[in-house]
């Protein structure tokens, strides 16, 4: 009973083993991602780049129709010109630097909306915004595996100039190196994973599996590394959960899966070994005895 | 007596407003310097200028100094970030081992008497965020005693510290400044200064003196550098740019 609930549906479906794999990848890639976004309080940067891929995406929709390469290459050059722009708005006028992503994404929105709805249906859009990781194909798999490898490897290499540079930027500086390249860096990375992330969950949910495990491994970790450890696992759990769920549940995956992560973000909140609810509510070690 | 660094007409400027303006003066080697002047006096500036971090010089810095360490203010570093005592002082070695290669025994080594050496054996791997601020003043120390400078740089290095830490890190200044290193600090505790520090500069925007501190520090020199900080804020910029845009 137990063994049809969980392992079945993988081993009927190709899908859902495609499906699986795939939030794998996602999982241990964006969740690393999402830990360096978290620390450089780029929570809200990341979203508005998650959605400025939105008109990329839907102009390679319009050129090519429903086809991978062509939606992933348009997403990842908005992105990807998103975050330069909005960047250097920051840089050449007063403007704060989330305030100016906020008005790209929201350009990038409403401009991509448009865009879909020039050709496509409902249902494009629909697929568009919120993904379809029951419809990972092979060319989507290989996509989005590539990209948690390159971001594992990319992180490994550029890991110690960029925690450098998120705690203490200053010190990178008068060390003689040049901090932006590994920010420009980090950056091109997260949008890969947006990119990787959009086809299976969509633009609006795709930061959900970055972004939260993140979060709740901030309750747990006290060093950047063991928060990486720890939301890998968290957002591969998620996932798999939320596939079976909305498998057996006949309900969409791609919130479902969110949700999921939701619920370990709310369980760190309350339970986590570093100022959760729990810690703030149990009694100081002094008045004990 | 040589000087580590000499400042030549040095005028350090952001957005067109000069920060520090037209300052010539030489800081001696080996010894230790006290930059004072009222907030706002470009003191912080002519550090960050000394560093190369400033965004647009005119006039000249010339320095001697092959290695500079640099204590920052505390705000300007993240103290909430998931990193351990230890990691922290050990980036004192970047100049060693740079963004990728490992640390060597000899830095591992190392970290740790600078760690003992501030009083903090024992914290190595608690988390910065658990600190007080003097505690972290502490680490900051033991990544300045790793970067084993000629020259070093501490940018109001006792603002918000008690007096106990006070004591201990001066212990640490006074031994640099017997391995023959040239210290050069912000301050603003000018009994301390006196007490402490043989040579200062005083600072308005421009140059008010500079020398041995009894006299760059007297009660007319002071007066004369709050005098300019007050003036300061009727007409903000100095110099006239050559070309403005009316309104």
């Amino acid at each position: 009973m137990l063994y049809e609930y969980l392992f079945q549906p993988f081993i009927e479906f190709g899908f859902m083993r495609r499906a699986l794999v795939a939030s794998l990848a996602l999982a241990v890639g964006g969740s690393s991602i999402g830990v360096f976004l978290i620390l450089r309080r780029m929570s809200l940067m990341g979203d508005a780049l998650a959605h400025a891929l939105l008109p990329g995406a839907a102009l390679g929709f319009l050129l090519g129709g429903l086809s991978l390469p062509a939606m992933s290459l348009g997403g990842f050059l908005a992105g990807v010109a998103t975050a330069l722009v909005s960047g250097a708005i920051a840089r050449f006028s007063n403007l704060r630097e989330d305030a100016s992503f906020a008005a790209a994404y929201l350009t990038a929105l409403a401009l991509g909306v448009l865009i879909v709805s020039l050709r496509g249906s409902a249902v494009d859009l629909m697929n568009i915004l919120f993904g379809a990781i029951l419809a990972v194909d092979d060319a989507a798999l290989y996509l989005v595996v590539s990209t948690a490898t390159l971001t594992l490897v990319g992180l490994a290499a550029i890991y110690r100039p960029l925690v450098v540079e998120c705690f203490n930027p200053g010190f990178l500086a008068a060390m003689g190196v040049r901090g932006s390249l590994y920010h420009y860096l980090f950056l091109a990375l997260a949008v890969l994973n947006m990119v990787a992330g959009f086809q299976a969950l969509g633009t609006l949910m795709a930061l959900g599996i970055v972004l939260l495990p993140a979060v709740a491994a901030s309750f747990w970790a006290r060093e950047v590394w063991s928060m990486t450890l720890i939301a890998g696992p968290m957002a591969f759990a998620s996932a798999a959960v939320g596939l079976l769920v909305s498998f057996h549940g006949g309900l969409p995956s791609g919130p479902v899966i969110v949700l999921f992560a939701s619920l370990f973000f709310v369980g760190s909140l309350l339970l986590g070994s570093r100022s959760s609810v729990r810690t703030r509510l149990s009694r100081p070690v002094h008045l004990r005895g | 007596m040589s000087a580590a660094l000499r400042l030549v007409d040095l005028t350090v400027s952001y957005d067109r407003h000069p920060a520090v303006h037209h300052v010539s003066a030489e800081i001696p080697a080996a010894e230790m310097t006290a930059i004072v002047g009222p907030n706002g006096a470009g003191k912080s500036t002519l550090l960050k200028a000394l560093l190369g971090l400033a965004p647009h010089i005119e006039g000249r810095i010339e320095c001697s100094a092959k290695r500079i360490a640099y204590l920052p203010q505390q705000a300007e570093i993240d103290r909430s970030f998931p990193i351990s005592v230890f990691d922290t002082v050990l980036l004192g070695r970047w100049s060693r081992f740079g963004g990728f290669a490992a640390a060597g025994r000899a830095d591992i080594h190392d970290a740790q008497h600078a760690i003992e050496s501030v009083g903090l054996s024992g914290f190595e791997r608690r988390p910065i965020d658990t600190l007080s601020v003097g505690q972290f003043q502490r680490v900051l120390f033991a990544r300045l005693l790793l970067q084993d400078a000629d020259l070093v740089l501490l940018d109001e290095p006792f603002a918000a510290i008690d007096s106990k830490t006070v004591a201990d890190l001066m212990v640490v200044i006074r031994r640099w400044q017997a391995e023959k290193r040239t210290v050069v600090a912000v301050l603003h505790d000018l009994d301390q200064v006196r007490r402490d520090f043989p040579n200062s500069l005083l600072l308005a925007r421009e140059l008010v003196a500079a020398g041995p501190t009894p006299g760059v520090l007297s009660a007319e020199n002071l007066l004369r550098a709050r005098a300019m900080a007050e003036a300061w804020d009727e007409h903000a910029d100095a110099c006239e740019a050559p070309m403005r845009l009316s309104a």
